[in-house]
């Protein structure tokens, strides 16, 4: 137990929960911290350009590595800019650690110079937060931080911290040895319920596994045993936008994603299946549609380590509360030693009308003219990287979508999107703070202009940083998703949903010291891809797509699952004024 | 592609509106929580309730175990059981939340409360408030020539009795405590 200061503990203590990199933005309430990281090597910190980019950086690494990301802010306006990272990260269960400086102890409430009520304004968005107003507590704080946000259903969390108490001295306690309090969430199923499960999953005509991020969440050994279950069952797979790579792309069980703008043969197997076997998912709007239309013939097996997410929405016939590996590895351990049951015959006739959707083929578009189909963007990008070691973001909005549908991912971790809270901006930050955590790999976000635009001050931090992010927007001149509910649901009265006034992305790139490419033939899009892929350094690339490109399938709000639109001829009224409400 | 005769000006509810409960009957259920009593408990307790849209009947709070820092909240809320249920895992998931009892289903429990009742008056009025407090075993615990200061314990609803027949009476102000509850024999 060493004396040091406030400032020296947070270093420290970052130093011993393993932390290689932080991404901050200094203040008059944070710089004790910020001397302290000056006269360090250890931990890298990485000088974002806004607050939210900070976090949205920090969520970007986390996701890719699996450990927690931390981002560092000022009192007042740095505090309140996290707001948006936070909420996003608690809508995803992401685990991060916010830091941020308060205002001296003995001025908290006088409306000091940069004071915010920052545990009171982010009491709603972090999972849970902690004002320190003693060096002394602040080395188990800052443990149990940690401790906290990475365990059960991971989120954000956030430390405020006075700047006296930075300066102050106090007694430092390394991670083993402080009180770390009481929160610790059961990991085990309960073994009668793992055993009903099993039992459903023995007779089950068409079963079918329902996935989510829960599963990227538990870590590496939950997609493992997903996988070894998915083969010896036969069982059909699908999986939400948070759950991509949880099962490989290529994987024969792989039937894609499901929900709004899911794949035909998805959203009709959890419509007609018998089983639904939910691991690790809540049963989002987006998911579920119309719920009393929602999978009527099911019965329905939830895995999920927070209670709150169990009979939220959709009832479960068999509720387990657990961590998604634990409760894969005793159900599957379980099941072998039941003999391997399936219902053969079943399962081959469940295949065979999986097979008939599959025929639908809900993706097919035509590459014709001489304008890029935003679609054939996104599986050209496919095409030319699949095999690299490739990580992707995106923004929010059609191109999201687009990317979720045509791009194939194989592991976990390897897609990092804006699911919940669904926030324009997220991607650039995020594939900055990807490409800090995997300085050697292929890190694109997949954007539409409009979302771009609004973190695109990151240029400076990749370019400083060196950090060879590729910034591939399809840029449509529209803000397409908000376009395209405007076209189905408002009377094709496009209200202010236009991207006006667009800069010259690749003057933009080049005023950054980057490289700027634009791309507008058909023709010319793989040679533009590939320069894109082979230049050593952040790139910007304007891919100018068609402007009024609708994204299907899509299910309606206030829908069934079977009442998919797969293309422009279905949308003549389908949406009425009840689903109009829903967003 | 034509626009979907959405009726101009048509309003905007919440994308929840088409939820369908599991059950429409509203219960009542008295919770007693455990937290620790730290800064803030209070309001992340409070903010659940008002962030998620769910009801506060009536909250209590104090420290019980002052070693240990613990503090017991008694809520009383009103839900379908579907809502109720999502309130207790809510709750469960704050972290400095130990524990969540629903006294309403965990078996009988005693329930009571303190209120102070002014009622002001002369006369017959006087001596009918004087009366009815011996019957209901309210203490008068402040007189003047003009008003008493009732205290009573007991079950809400007998407090909302005697609250109802001191209306007439000249009733002034009442100050209620909030439910306490526990529940009954030695688990
Ligand atoms: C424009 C737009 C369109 C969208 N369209 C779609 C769409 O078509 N399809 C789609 O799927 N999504 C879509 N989304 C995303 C959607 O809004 C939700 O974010 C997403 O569906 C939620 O994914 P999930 O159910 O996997 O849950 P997550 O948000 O990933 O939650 C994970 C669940 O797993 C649990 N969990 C966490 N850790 C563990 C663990 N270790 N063990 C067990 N359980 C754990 C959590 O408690 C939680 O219940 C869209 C988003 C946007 C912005
Ligand atoms: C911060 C924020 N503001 C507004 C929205 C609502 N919104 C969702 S998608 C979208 C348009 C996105 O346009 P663009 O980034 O160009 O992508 P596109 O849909 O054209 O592919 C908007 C405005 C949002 N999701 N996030």
């Amino acid at each position: 137990m060493a004396n040091m200061t406030g400032a020296q503990m947070v270093v420290k203590a970052l130093k011993d929960q393993g932390v290689e990199v932080i991404f901050g933005y200094p203040g008059g309430a944070v710089l004790p911290i910020y001397d302290e990281i000056f006269q360090q090597n250890d931990i890298r910190h990485i000088l974002v350009r806004h607050e939210q980019a900070a976090v949205h950086a920090a969520e970007g690494y986390a996701r890719s590595t699996g450990k927690p990301g931390v981002a560092l802010v000022t009192s007042g306006p740095g505090a309140t800019n996290a707001v948006t990272g936070l909420t996003d990260a608690l809508m995803d269960s992401i685990p991060i650690v916010v830091l941020s400086g308060q205002v001296p102890t003995f001025m908290i409430g006088s409306d000091a110079f940069q004071e915010a009520d920052t545990v009171g304004i982010t009491r709603p968005c972090t999972k849970h937060n902690w004002l320190v107003k003693e060096t002394d507590a602040l080395a188990d704080t800052l443990h149990e931080a940690f401790h906290v946000c990475t365990n059960g259903r991971p989120g954000p969390v956030l430390v405020d911290i006075p700047k006296d108490v930075q300066f102050a001295s106090g007694t430092y306690k390394a991670p083993g040895k402080a009180d770390i309090g009481h929160y610790q969430p059961r990991l085990k199923g309960d073994p009668e319920a793992i055993e009903q499960m099993v039992a459903l999953m023995e007779t089950a005509e068409r079963p079918v596994f329902y996935t989510g991020g829960g599963v990227i969440n538990s870590g590496p050994a939950a997609s493992q045993l997903l996988r070894e279950f998915v083969a010896e069952t036969g069982f059909p797979i699908t999986s939400t936008l948070m759950g991509l790579g949880c099962y490989p792309a290529s994987g024969e069980a792989w039937l894609g994603m499901l929900g709004m703008h899911g794949l035909y043969e998805a959203n009709m197997a959890m419509h007609g299946c018998d089983l639904m076997i939910n691991i690790g998912a809540r049963f989002d709007d987006r998911i579920t549609g119309r719920l009393d239309a929602f999978s009527p013939e099911s019965k329905k097996i939830h895995v999920d380590i927070d209670p709150s997410s169990i009979n939220k929405v959709v009832k479960a016939d068999v509720p387990i509360l657990g961590d998604v590996a634990h409760v894969l590895e005793d159900a599957l351990r379980i099941w072998k030693s039941r003999g391997r049951k399936t219902n053969k015959e079943g399962l081959q006739k469940w295949w065979a009308q999986i097979e008939q959707w599959k025929q639908v083929e809900c993706l097919k578009f035509k590459q014709e003219g001489a304008v890029i189909k935003p679609q054939y963007a996104v599986q050209r990008l496919e095409e030319l990287t699949k095999g690299m070691d490739r990580y992707i973001s995106t923004e929010v909005g059609q191109h999201q979508m687009w990317a979720a549908q045509y791009l194939g991912f194989e592991d976990p971790n390897r897609w990092m999107t804006s699911g919940g809270l669904g926030t324009m901006g997220y991607g650039f930050p995020a594939s900055v703070g990807i490409q800090v955590a995997h300085p050697d790999a292929l890190v694109v976000n997949v954007a539409g202009e409009a979302s771009w635009l609004m973190n695109m001050q990151e240029m400076g931090t990749a370019v400083q940083y060196r950090l060879p992010v590729k910034q591939f927007i399809l840029n449509n001149e529209r803000l397409g998703m908000v376009r395209q509910w405007q076209e189905l649901l408002h009377g094709e009265r496009y209200s202010h949903s236009w991207s006006d006034a667009l800069p010259d992305f690749v003057k933009l790139a080049e005023a950054f010291g980057a490289k700027g490419i634009i791309c507008s033939d058909p023709n010319d899009l793989d040679d533009a891809i590939m320069e894109m892929i082979k230049h050593d350094g952040p790139v910007i690339f304007d891919c100018l797509v068609t402007k009024h490109e609708n994204c299907f399938p899509m299910i309606p709000s206030g829908k069934a699952h079977n009442e998919m639109l797969l293309g422009e001829a279905d949308t003549q009224g389908v949406i009425d004024a009840k689903g109009s409400v829903l967003v | 592609m034509s626009a979907l005769r959405i009726k101009k000006g048509s309003t905007s509810h919440s994308a929840y509106n088409l939820r369908p409960t599991f059950s429409d009957v509203q219960e009542r259920h008295t919770l007693a929580l455990l937290v620790e009593n730290e800064a803030g408990v209070l309001a992340r307790v409070i903010g659940l309730f008002s962030g998620r849209g769910y009801n506060i009947e009536s909250l209590t709070v104090a420290e019980v175990d002052h070693d240990n820092a613990l503090s017991r909240i008694t809520v009383v809320t009103v839900g379908t059981p579907q809502v109720i249920e999502q309130i207790k895992a809510q709750l469960g998931r704050i972290v400095p939340v130990r524990d969540v009892h629903d006294l309403t289903v965990e078996g009988p429990a005693v329930e009571r409360e303190l209120a102070l009742i002014k009622v002001s008056g002369a006369g017959d009025k006087r001596i009918e408030a004087l009366r009815l407090a011996e019957i209901f075993r309210a203490n008068v615990v402040d007189s003047t020539l003009e008003s008493f200061v009732f205290e009573m314990t007991g079950a809400s609803d007998k407090i909302d009795a005697f609250c109802e027949l001191m209306r007439p009476l000249g009733l002034q102000e009442i100050a209620r405590t909030g439910v306490a509850a526990m529940s009954r024999g030695s688990a």
